[in-house]
């Protein structure tokens, strides 16, 4: 059985460290700018960080990944060059990236680095993912969460890389790299400024009988009562009044994380290569907890034996977690 | 991670304190700004993380204490006090959870958002600010109380062994205070 590499998110150096500390294979991280899709305020690298978080995970056998994976955008162009440019200079060990203009810019001027398509690419057919692998030389793939186990293990005989799927975190059933309802509400682009529902725009009112009511921007996009779980302050997790149900309802996904650790020995005798933890927007405390638990349960399956199923739901969006596509396409 | 009890058995268990007159807080002014000021003398980096809300006004409503703290993370002159729950208090962030909620957030063992999902943390006005200030704390290794309850000497080692007891969980970091 192949040994998966375990990816896991990094927002700052600290959660870097946690996540080597705690037994990452490999750890993800952005700059402080729009090149990538977690460019959420106060979050993220800077080069010089960069530069000593590279050098912390490898002492511990860990790599790092960049992820310059949003959209470079007409005149501005030369902020993901210079990611990459600054990335390579620290010694990152593979590109995660979604833009065909800058795969093609990495492929050229760093050549002898490896490329990883980004699930911002949305690329879920062979055909999409053989052509990435053609004309950039895209070693990995990261799935959408949209593909069930058997599709996944279909995939696996017809690419020509390795593929890397989510295990935890953000359910992400949106076409991702094409929502634009962010982009819509507040006018800043998920996809190319890297913010979804940045915390500029979102705003909590809690009225006397405590119900808080989340905005962003102008628009109200979910009320909860006081003993309601909440789930993140993003569009496609609203409750909303729609013809013709009578009450508010989750119109497009729940707020609700997917868990497979039950199906990693499914995942891992799928063929597998990587398997990713989303979270970059979390904290320590999360990253050193779910790290830990997955990091046993993916030796436990490699060795042969059972995992230990941790209970993660405390940490999960909502308090409530899914296989979603992975086991079912009526996972709603 | 923590031990959560129930959604409902939270919000049963929330304390209607008495006004706390502000002469009463007056010995617990020093004690804080010691605690503010050793922060922002040994931890400058969080204030580049804060960036322009270095200067935001953060009130912190812990809603097992008497009292609410308001917090300016001035890189310059930052500031830490505590007033009364009757006071009005002009603030750009209202913070609010349990005391033990917010202390292990800022320690590094508690994820913020879990504590939102699961309504024990409640952020009111300029999310963005609090947003960078729980980022900017994250990103401190080790325990931020532990640093600080050392260096407050051995009032400050007793609180820690307070703080010890009632976790469990911490280990290493108690055994190497």
């Amino acid at each position: 059985m192949n040994r998966p590499e375990l990816v896991c998110p990094a927002g700052t150096p600290a959660m870097l460290r946690a996540a080597a500390d705690a037994g990452a294979d490999a750890i993800y991280c952005g700059f402080q700018n729009a090149t990538n899709a977690r460019n959420f305020a106060g979050l993220n690298f800077t080069p010089n960080q960069l530069q000593d978080a590279v050098a912390y995970a490898h002492a511990r056998g860990a790599k790092v990944l960049l992820a310059i994976n949003s959209f470079a955008t007409a005149g501005r162009y030369d902020l993901w060059q210079k990611a990459a440019d600054c990335g390579a200079a620290c010694g990152v060990d593979a590109f995660i990236v979604a833009d065909i203009g800058v795969a093609a810019y990495i492929a050229e001027r760093h050549a002898g680095r490896r490329l990883h398509l980004s699930v911002q690419a949305a690329a879920s057919s062979p055909e999409a993912i053989n052509f990435y692998c053609r004309e950039f030389g895209v070693r990995r793939a990261v799935l959408p969460r949209i593909l069930t186990l058997a599709e996944i293990h279909q995939l696996k005989t017809e690419i020509d890389c390795e593929i890397e799927t989510f295990i935890f975190g953000n359910h992400g059933l949106m076409v991702e790299g094409r929502c634009s309802l962010t982009n819509y509400a507040v006018g800043i682009s998920t996809n190319m400024d890297g913010a979804c529902s940045p915390a500029s725009e979102v705003h909590y009112d809690r009225n006397t009988a405590g119900v808080v009511t989340a905005r962003l921007g102008s628009h109200v996009i979910d009320r909860f009562a006081p003993t309601e779980q909440a789930g993140y302050p993003t569009i496609c997790k609203g409750r909303y009044c729609t013809s013709p149900r009578d009450e508010p309802y989750y119109a497009f996904e729940e707020p609700i994380s997917l868990n497979l650790m039950e199906m990693l020995p499914a995942l891992i005798g799928a063929g597998v290569d990587a398997l990713k933890i989303e979270g970059r927007q979390r904290s320590r405390a999360y990253v050193s907890s779910v790290v830990t638990s997955f990091r046993r349960a993916i030796d436990a399956v490699v060795a042969g034996r059972k995992p230990e199923l941790v209970d993660l739901v405390a940490l999960t969006e909502g308090q409530k977690q899914t296989q979603g596509a992975f086991a079912t396409k009526k996972w709603r | 991670m923590l031990p959560t009890p129930s959604l409902a058995a939270r919000h049963r268990r929330r304390p209607q304190w008495p006004h706390v007159p502000a002469v009463l807080l007056a010995p617990l002014q020093p004690l804080l700004q010691r605690i503010v000021r050793k922060v922002a003398r040994e931890q400058p980096a969080l204030f580049a993380r804060l960036g322009p809300h270095g200067r935001s006004r953060f009130l912190i409503d812990a809603r097992d204490l008497p009292f609410i703290l308001l917090l300016q993370p001035d890189p310059v002159h930052p500031r830490l006090r505590a007033l009364s729950r009757a006071a009005a208090v002009d603030c750009d962030t209202h913070i609010s959870g349990s005391c033990r909620e917010l202390v292990t957030m800022v320690d590094g063992r508690q994820d913020g958002d879990s504590l939102f999902f699961s309504r024990d943390l409640l952020i009111t006005g300029n999310l963005e600010a609090a947003v960078c200030l729980r980022n900017a704390l994250d990103d401190i290794d080790g325990s931020i109380m532990q640093h600080v309850c050392v260096a407050l000497g051995k009032p400050g080692k007793m609180l820690w062994s307070w703080f010890c007891s009632r976790e469990p969980l911490r280990g290493s970091e108690c055994a190497a205070a």
